[in-house]
């Protein structure tokens, strides 16, 4: 059988799904934050082989977006877990509940 | 001979290729989350660079040549250096093996679960006699589309890096004024 | 037509530079009340460049349309006859001689410029009244004029008494244009349109149009006047009002505003038949008679005026449902004149009395204020009606048509209210002007500046020469059916037509004055109440309406109130919204538990959230 949409799909939806465990497993702030690379990463492929099958270039240029837009959010998330690391001296979710109620 | 030559010109090597860097991304993606032999973010971090790299091997095989390069250049290259970065900044000891509750653990089954048996569900919708793969990732085709019909939202990505500039320069400023 | 936007501008003039004063120049009490006198100064000699460029006997309308909703057009549009007109140039005149008089009236209170801005407000709603073509738009400045008349009466609102009058005066006028909304609504309901000619055309057409209701609408309708013009039984608000400041008493409760009900229905003359009129002429006789018994034993000096303002009225209302809206309308100008003339005069007294309003504490001055005197007495022989002032003719108007429409019982009532008039009058008049001083104040009393005696000079040339320059060859043109264009002289010697009425009338004054001068030429305190015993208290306390309407409407009134506040604040403050805001608390404490504050159990919850959403698109 030839390698087609399904297979690529399936890892897209594998790898996604490895990075769903991530977050919610893993309670190292930047670990989680790695999970989430993960997740966009994997809808990337999704798109990509998307655009293949599909013989159109846009999911092409949508994956050029969430590039540009993940390295900012990664740029402004990291500054977020500096700031908070300076303030708590920890990078562990559960050492950081002040939203609670 | 004749017959590993046929193999090949079927797309054979391809699919072979396919499953080599599949199986390399998976494998790495679960190392990034849970690692058996080590609890330092540091190697997560590392083997999250690796799974970007076989991607890119698999966005090569799928002929968008530019996103491979891209992939490599921005997040192994950029964005994995500045987790690395911030990690050694923050100067993460080797974490203490905590419990994994057992709330955690419920809850990750039954999101993934859930996502999962959706996404098989419409996985099982796709259709596998689909039309043979035609495109062509042409960068220069992708340039003149982006250059055209998206210009706009290429515009305001770049300003959303401006304004992601100017808001880590504030967060990480000492006092906030 | 020609100049056909000037009465725009006329109109707006007011409102612009109430505008100006609220919003720009409060703190400056000079820049203030020269734009107020300015705008209201400009609208008469505007007034007259419009009149001398059409003549008077011209009919008009300028229009837009304003609201088209459904069946309902409503135009904002301009009516311009010789009644506009005429009433133009009385509420731009008088109205500018006042503002001037309140330049110096009020120089030294301290909000000058929040009075001026109220004046400019009430100019402009008047002149909307006035200029009005449709129910509407009538309706909505006869409100706006009730607001002002309320920021007025209230001015001095540090005063308990002032900010209950204001009060009252709102409320009672409130209850008033009820009835004239519902009769408005009633009007619209029948015949489809408010505009006025439209109105008058179609009942011209068809007389009957309006049916079996048409007593109903017409009564409805008057109410408003009844409100406005304070007839019997709301007529207890104006007297009240006298606790405003003495120019507003002159403008609005002597001048205009209360002759806004008259104008109103002269206006609206087509829509009433014989059966409402009917009610309104003895409406006001009976106002008329009240309110002029009341007036004899009052001992302010204001609130004297005031009650012979209210008998005027009465006269007024009266004319107009004995089909004579032409000498109503001639002598709601000359009142105009003369009404507004002694309440200036009066408050210039009051101002020589530095603030004493009662008129056994003054006395002899005459000697002391001969300016104010003199046109005090201008304005008295007029209000008596004794020839060849203004008020002679006017009034000889009013009795010529009640005989002309065999009314012998308004006839009779409205003798005797002359008599009483002149009574009432000259009784004031003696006891301020003449006899011998009865208080120090009196007695260091001093005359007003000029700023204050010139509008009196000016007014009082008016009152005096108002009978015979015209007024009803213009109003007559217009509501008469035929009406023949008189010379002066012919105006002069006009009431010599109905000999019966002008000498019941002459004979009536003469009795009056006879009486007053015996009783009051130097009396020290008022003799009336021994001979007369319990009419006089009862006189003086205004036939006890207000304690009959505290007894029964006000004690009503509060029940009711009692009652709502009860179901309010148990019913629906107590137990609907409280079992709301129970309900509301209750849910918040338990969905508080929620936010644990992990950020984990966030990110679960939201890819829950996400994989609904995505089962509801996708996987169905």
């Amino acid at each position: 059988m030839h390698v087609g949409l399904q297979h690529y799909l399936a890892v897209s939806m594998i790898l996604f799904c490895l990075g769903l465990l991530g977050v919610i497993l893993r309670r190292n702030l930047l670990v989680m934050y790695m999970s989430l690379e993960l997740m966009l990463n994997a809808a990337n492929l999704a798109l990509v082989s998307f655009s293949r099958f599909n013989n159109k270039l846009d999911g092409q240029v949508l994956v050029f977006f969430i590039i540009t837009v993940a390295a900012a959010e990664v740029a402004v998330g990291l500054a977020l877990i500096v700031a908070l690391f300076r303030k708590r001296q920890s990078a562990h979710v559960e050492d950081l509940t002040s939203m609670k109620l | 001979m004749e017959a590993i030559n046929n193999w090949i010109s079927c797309g054979g090597v391809e699919d072979v290729l396919f499953y080599v860097f599949a199986a390399l991304t998976l494998l790495c993606g679960i190392l990034v989350i849970a690692n058996p032999f080590s609890r330092n973010p540091v190697t997560s971090a590392m083997f999250l660079v690796l799974t970007i790299i076989s991607m890119s091997g698999l966005f090569v095989l799928l002929h968008a040549f530019f996103l491979g390069i891209v992939q490599i250049i921005v997040y192994a290259g950029a964005v994995m250096v500045l987790f690395l970065f911030v990690i050694m900044l923050l100067d993460l000891k080797e974490e203490l093996r905590r419990k994994i509750k057992m709330f955690g653990l419920v809850a990750g089954l039954i999101s993934v679960g859930t996502v999962a048996s959706i996404f098989l569900k419409s996985l099982a919708s796709v259709k596998t006699d689909a039309a043979p793969p035609a495109l062509e990732g042409d960068t220069y085709a992708l340039g003149k589309l982006l250059f055209t019909q998206y210009t706009l939202p290429f515009e305001i990505v770049s300003v959303l890096l401006l304004v992601a500039m100017i808001g880590v320069i504030l967060l990480s400023k000492k006092k906030l004024e | 037509m020609k100049y056909e936007n000037l009465p725009w501008l006329i109109l707006f003039l007011p409102l612009l530079s109430a505008a100006v004063i609220t919003l720009f120049t409060l703190r400056s009490k000079t820049v203030s009340s020269l734009i107020s006198i300015g705008a209201v100064v400009a609208g008469f000699v505007l007034t007259l460049l419009f009149i001398t460029a059409n003549g008077f006997h011209f009919s008009g309308e300028t229009s837009t349309n304003w609201l088209s909703i459904g069946g309902l057009q409503v135009d904002f549009g301009l009516k311009l006859d010789a009644l506009s007109m005429m009433m133009l140039l009385v509420v731009t005149g008088v109205g500018g001689l006042i503002h001037i008089y309140s330049y110096g009236y009020m120089h030294e209170d301290e909000s000058m410029a929040r009075f001026f801005a109220c004046l400019s407000l009430f100019t402009f709603s008047m002149l909307g009244i006035v200029l009005a073509n449709n129910f509407l738009m009538m309706f909505i400045f006869w409100e706006l004029v009730g607001v002002s008349s309320y920021l007025l009466i209230g001015f001095w609102f540090e005063k308990p008494s002032a900010g209950d009058a204001a009060k009252k005066a709102f409320i009672t006028n409130r209850l008033g244009d009820f009835g004239f909304l519902l009769g408005i609504l009633m009007v619209w309901g029948l015949l489809g349109s408010l505009s006025f000619s439209t109105l008058q055309s179609a009942l011209a057409a068809n007389p009957a149009l309006l049916g079996a209701s048409a007593t109903l609408a017409g009564l409805l309708i008057f109410c408003g006047a009844m409100g406005k013009s304070a007839q019997f039984p709301l007529h207890v608000w104006l007297p009240d009002a006298m606790e405003g400041p003495t120019p507003v008493s002159a403008l609005i409760h002597a001048a205009t505003m209360v002759a806004a009900g008259v104008y109103m229905l002269c206006r609206s003359l087509f829509l009433f038949n014989a059966e409402s009129l009917h009610v309104i002429s003895y409406i006001g006789g009976f106002t008329a008679l009240l309110a002029a018994l009341m007036a004899v034993q009052q001992n302010d000096i204001k609130r004297i005026i005031a009650y012979s303002t209210l008998s005027q009225l009465g006269y007024m209302v009266m004319t107009v449902g004995l089909h004579g809206p032409t000498p109503a309308m001639f002598h709601l100008t000359t009142h105009a004149f003369f009404k507004a003339l002694l309440f200036l005069a009066a408050g210039s007294v009051i101002i020589g009395m530095h603030h004493e309003q009662d008129i056994w504490q003054m006395g002899n001055l005459r000697k002391k204020m001969p300016v104010t005197f003199l046109t005090f007495t201008i304005g008295t022989l007029a209000l008596c009606g004794v020839p060849p002032f203004s008020g002679f003719y006017s009034k000889d108007a009013i009795l010529a048509q009640a005989l002309a429409q065999k009314s012998y019982l308004l006839f009779g009532v409205g003798v005797f209210v002359a008599a009483l008039t002149a009574f009432y009058t000259f009784r004031l008049f003696f006891v301020v002007f003449c006899g011998q001083e009865k208080s120090k104040a009196a007695a260091h009393a001093h005359e007003s500046p000029l700023v204050i005696t010139l509008p009196l000079i000016a007014l009082a040339v008016f009152s005096f020469a108002g009978g015979f320059i015209g007024i009803t060859n213009n109003y007559g043109s217009q509501l008469a059916h035929e009406y023949e264009l008189l010379s002066v002289w012919q105006q002069a010697i006009e009431p010599l037509s109905n000999k019966l009425a002008m000498f019941c009338g002459l004979g009536a004054v003469v009795i009056g004055f006879l009486l007053a001068r015996s009783l009051y030429r130097s009396a020290a305190s008022d003799p009336l109440p021994a001979k007369l015993g319990g009419l006089a208290t009862a006189m003086k306390n205004k036939f006890y309406f207000d304690e009959f309407y505290e007894a029964t409407f006000i004690r009503a009134h509060d029940w009711i109130a009692a009652a709502a506040d009860w179901i309010d604040r148990w019913i629906l403050e107590g137990a609907i919204i409280g079992a709301i805001r129970g309900g509301t608390d209750l849910s918040g404490r338990a969905l508080r538990l929620v936010q644990t504050g992990n950020l984990q159990t966030y990110a679960f919850l939201f890819v829950l959230g996400v994989a609904l959403l995505l089962y509801l698109v996708l996987g169905k």
